[in-house]
């Protein structure tokens, strides 16, 4: 874009002349300076920020908006954005509530991308990325996806649901510029492991291809041809029908990989096999995040340690490794960063962890078995504080557990200050410290007063309002709030919606919150981008008056079967400018 | 409209919890009781009283507690797979503390039993973990376990893969998971079997001290008392003192079905090959102690 050697010229362009607004003086700079300064800014913030200063700035900032990213999919229409944004190149998309991912939120629920994609091949014909989490998506959008988007490259489907297999094909065969092909997290159905070999031989193109969610066997040697052509691939992550042998194949042709997944790692190898194994991991001299390693045993493990020294995300939430074999491995891998994984373990794995990683800044602990109570094992509240004493750069966690004290979470705060996601999930409801007997309030009050930087909480155990007192007092950068079978009264929530100036997110089930908790957020809700409260106190006229006091707010109901006729069940409000939505299934209230 | 319920409210009012928790399917350690709070503990509707056990000679771990030998009543000795209508804090660790009954708070009198939230059932079966897709939004499915909709909060896909992972091995070995290998224990002389899972033990000291704790009821004698030492081969020399002066000998069953003496291999390769244990009288040993014997000439 060249600038104009003349400023004054700025004056005829139509800018300015629709400027209507109080400001007579010709813009300082013309346009297209303007408009190329913009172009720089990549952040969604920064862009909105921009956008609100004035006329000008509101359109330059539209003019030159490539990146769209939508958090709430019916906060906004298609009809909206495609007049507002005329050179959108890739766009992000979440749909359902994130208790979907738990299945509070029946089917055909909503969040089908259907509607935006025809608008988008209307609008948008030079599209080439498109991100998607918890939205609906057909095998017909697929189709139109691949179809109606010349130059597109990059999908990223998370959480997402509605599509088969076919779907897949249609992407592969028609999408001749395709670099990122990523599903994550899916229930889809999966018919076959054909759509792989739909790739073109010629295509080469792909640098990131993860179908490790779906479950059909592809071809092998499709894959491997396909892999062998993809010079710039460096996220390869597949599926559990691919063996060691053949993932050693695979490695031989890809040392490049940044990225890898592992098929299922559960097969008799021949000493021989596992030496060409563990050299071809050695060659990956660029490794970075390793996940998948699905019914892992010890003895393979070792073949990976090669190749462990330049990971920093270690994905072994798959692997029900135990703490020795654990251990072991770990002490290969300085680097990490990001550790997930299966309380399998336990508290002596954790402390491995305290001790071999000292750069650690993510962890996340899963249940292997989260509903055989009887045995409640895995990790406790020493695991967590050993994690908390090697590793002082920790800030984010998510820890699943049985159990937990007030003191130890005191201390897990005191040794890692800068919590910025701090999840924890005691997985009894309601449960109490278990030395003292006492709620959990104060662990959360530590978290909170200690954690100035939090950003995201989860709060479980036995809570009472106090609980939510420190999080309205304390938590000023708190942006997302979940919370389940807590609280006392709508003290609680009216703490929480008078308190944190940041909130964004709240979610919230089987909480004794009642219609003066909801009432008292009405002018907050359109400050955040949801609410979701479920089984909880609420009833449908709270409902009603809370959608006729705020226009801007959706307000929508759906009823369990069995409770009464005055029941909310589940309350899922959210700030729109596109008006309640037309695709409401019957059993969603759209008040 | 106020519909909390009494165990949502403060301390002061859990007497008044007691009564509504009476009248609920639970379940739990047996042997304890309703208002036992104490870490370790759980109840069932029937059993002996427990409150003694806690933390006597117990590791400090309480979740070792639930099977190293952590005495329980005679509703144990099925299985120990007892499942019952569901309460999310069944399990040694139940603390009837308000807020330890998991159900909507509308439910108010209708504690526990009429949420829709709950799947009960009240046949036994054995633990199987639900699979996500399994469960339907707000329906009242009888399913092998009570569960609630959507806890703990996991992903369908994890779910659902985790479940798929502990099925398959469960087929294969009918009893293992991936963190779990239960064999029975039978002793000589006791009314009734037990089951351990040898996952949970890294030596055969652990082992030992566990099935004593399990079974000293039954007077293991001096065989408890001396253990086997910590360390992952068993001395034959000491094995022949306990021989000597104790009853009973702690024998397995391998994968070939054939009976051995527990402690000759390495406690990796014993819990790769073993299928179960007893705890043999000594007199009915004397076939399998030769071959000790003649070890512990062969050293000297």
């Amino acid at each position: 874009m060249q600038t104009d050697p003349n400023p004054k010229k700025s004056k005829d362009s139509p800018s300015n002349s629709a400027n209507t607004e109080s400001t007579q003086l010709p813009s300082p700079f013309p346009d297209e300076v303007l408009e190329k300064v913009l172009s720089f800014l990549n952040s969604d913030k920064d862009r909105s920020s921009v956008s609100l200063v004035c006329k000008d700035w509101y359109n330059a900032e539209r003019w030159t908006r490539t990146k769209l990213f939508i958090g709430n999919c019916y906060s906004v229409s298609p009809e909206i954005v495609a007049r507002r944004f005329s050179k959108i190149k890739s766009v992000t998309l979440k749909g359902k509530p994130r208790f979907s991912d738990f299945n509070l939120v029946p089917q055909n629920w909503g969040a089908d991308v259907h509607y935006w994609l025809t608008m988008f091949a209307n609008v948008y014909p030079f599209l080439e990325e498109l991100r998607l989490k918890r939205m609906t998506v057909s095998d017909e959008s697929l189709e139109l996806l691949a179809t109606a988007f010349p130059g597109f490259r990059a999908l990223s489907l998370m959480s997402c649901d509605g599509f088969s297999t076919d779907g897949l094909k249609a992407i592969a065969t028609h999408c001749r510029n395709l670099t990122e092909l990523d599903i994550q997290d899916t229930d889809i159905d999966d018919f076959s492991g054909g759509w792989l070999s739909c790739f073109p031989e010629n295509f080469g193109s792909l640098e990131v291809l993860n179908f490790a969610s779906l479950d059909s066997e592809v071809n092998f040697d499709a894959l491997e041809r396909l892999v062998s052509r993809c010079k710039s691939l460096r996220v390869l992550k597949v599926n559990k029908s691919i063996t060691l042998d053949q993932l050693q194949r695979l490695l031989l042709r890809a040392p490049q990989l940044m990225e890898l997944g592992t098929g299922s790692f559960q097969e008799d190898l021949l000493p021989g096999q596992i030496g060409d194994l563990g050299n071809a991991f050695g060659n990956c001299k660029n490794l970075q995040t390793l996940s998948g390693l699905w019914e892992v045993t010890s003895i393979y493990l070792p073949v990976l340690y090669a190749a462990c020294a330049s990971l920093t995300f270690l994905n072994l939430s798959y692997a029900a490794l135990r703490s020795v074999e654990f251990g072991n491995l770990l002490a290969h891998c300085p680097n990490l960063r990001r550790l997930w994984v299966l309380d399998t373990v336990e508290d002596k794995g954790l402390e491995a962890v305290g001790s071999s990683c000292p750069l650690l800044e993510e962890l996340r602990v899963f249940p292997a078995d989260p509903y055989d109570q009887h045995l409640h094992r895995g990790v406790t509240e020493s695991g967590f504080v050993a994690v908390s004493r090697g590793c002082s750069k920790l800030h984010y966690v998510l820890y699943f557990c049985w159990q937990m004290t007030n003191a130890a979470v005191a201390t897990i705060v005191q040794n890692c200050p800068n919590f910025t996601h701090f999840r924890l999930c005691i997985m009894n409801p309601g449960r109490p410290d278990y030395l003292t007997n006492e709620p959990m309030d104060e662990a959360f009050g530590a978290v909170v007063k200690t954690c100035t930087k939090l950003q995201r909480l989860s709060v479980s155990g036995l809570l009472t309002d106090l609980t939510f007192e420190y999080i309205g007092k304390y938590a000023k950068n708190l942006e997302t709030l979940s919370v389940a079978f807590a609280g006392s009264s709508d003290r609680a929530m009216q703490f929480v919606l008078e308190g944190c100036p940041k909130l964004r997110k709240l979610e919230i089930r089987d909480c004794p919150f009642g219609n003066a908790a909801l009432l008292s957020g009405l002018e907050k809700y359109e400050t955040m981008r949801s609410l979701w409260m479920s089984s909880c106190n609420v009833t449908i006229n709270a409902c009603r008056r809370l959608a006729r006091e705020m226009p801007r707010l959706n307000v929508e109901v759906m009823k369990d079967k069995e409770s009464d006729d005055s029941q909310a069940d589940k309350v899922y409000v959210y700030r729109s400018v596109a008006g309640p939505r037309k695709d409401a299934p019957p059993f969603v209230l759209t008040l | 409209m106020d519909k909390i319920p009494d165990k949502l409210s403060s301390s002061s009012e859990k007497n008044e919890v007691l009564n509504l928790e009476e009248t609920e399917l639970r379940l739990g350690l047996p042997g304890s009781e309703f208002s036992d709070k104490k870490a370790g503990n759980g109840f069932s509707l029937f059993g002996k009283d427990l409150k003694d056990e806690t933390n006597n000679g117990f590791s400090q771990n309480p979740l070792k507690n639930i099977f190293s030998g952590a005495k329980r009543g005679f509703s144990d000795a099925i299985d120990g797979s007892n499942k019952w209508g569901l309460c999310i804090n069944g399990g040694s660790e139940v603390d009837l503390g308000k807020n330890d009954v998991l159900f909507s708070p509308r439910g108010g009198g209708n504690v526990g039993v009429k949420n829709t939230n709950i799947l009960q059932s009240c046949q036994p079966t054995t633990p199987q973990p639900v699979e996500g897709k399994k469960i339907e939004h707000g329906s009242t499915t009888p399913a092998s376990k009570a569960q609630v909709v959507g806890w703990p909060p996991i992903r369908s896909f994890r779910k659902n893969t985790l479940a798929t992972n502990l099925s398959r091995n469960n087929d294969v070995t009918g009893n293992s998971g991936p963190g779990c290998l239960y064999v029975k224990v039978s002793m000589d002389g006791a009314p009734y079997l037990r089951k351990v899972d040898l996952k949970t033990y890294c030596s055969y000291a652990d082992l030992s001290s566990a099935l004593e704790k399990m079974f000293s009821c039954f007077t293991i004698g001096q065989y408890a008392s001396h253990g086997l030492r910590g360390k992952e081969e068993l001395s034959e020399c000491h094995l022949m003192d306990l021989l000597d002066r104790s009853e009973y000998v702690l024998t397995y069953e391998d994968k070939d079905g054939d009976w051995m003496l527990v402690g000759d291999v390495p406690w990796e390769m014993f819990t790769d090959s073993c299928k179960r244990l007893r705890i043999m009288k000594g007199s009915e040993a004397s076939g399998l102690a030769p071959r000790v014997i003649e070890k512990c000439k062969g050293q000297n």
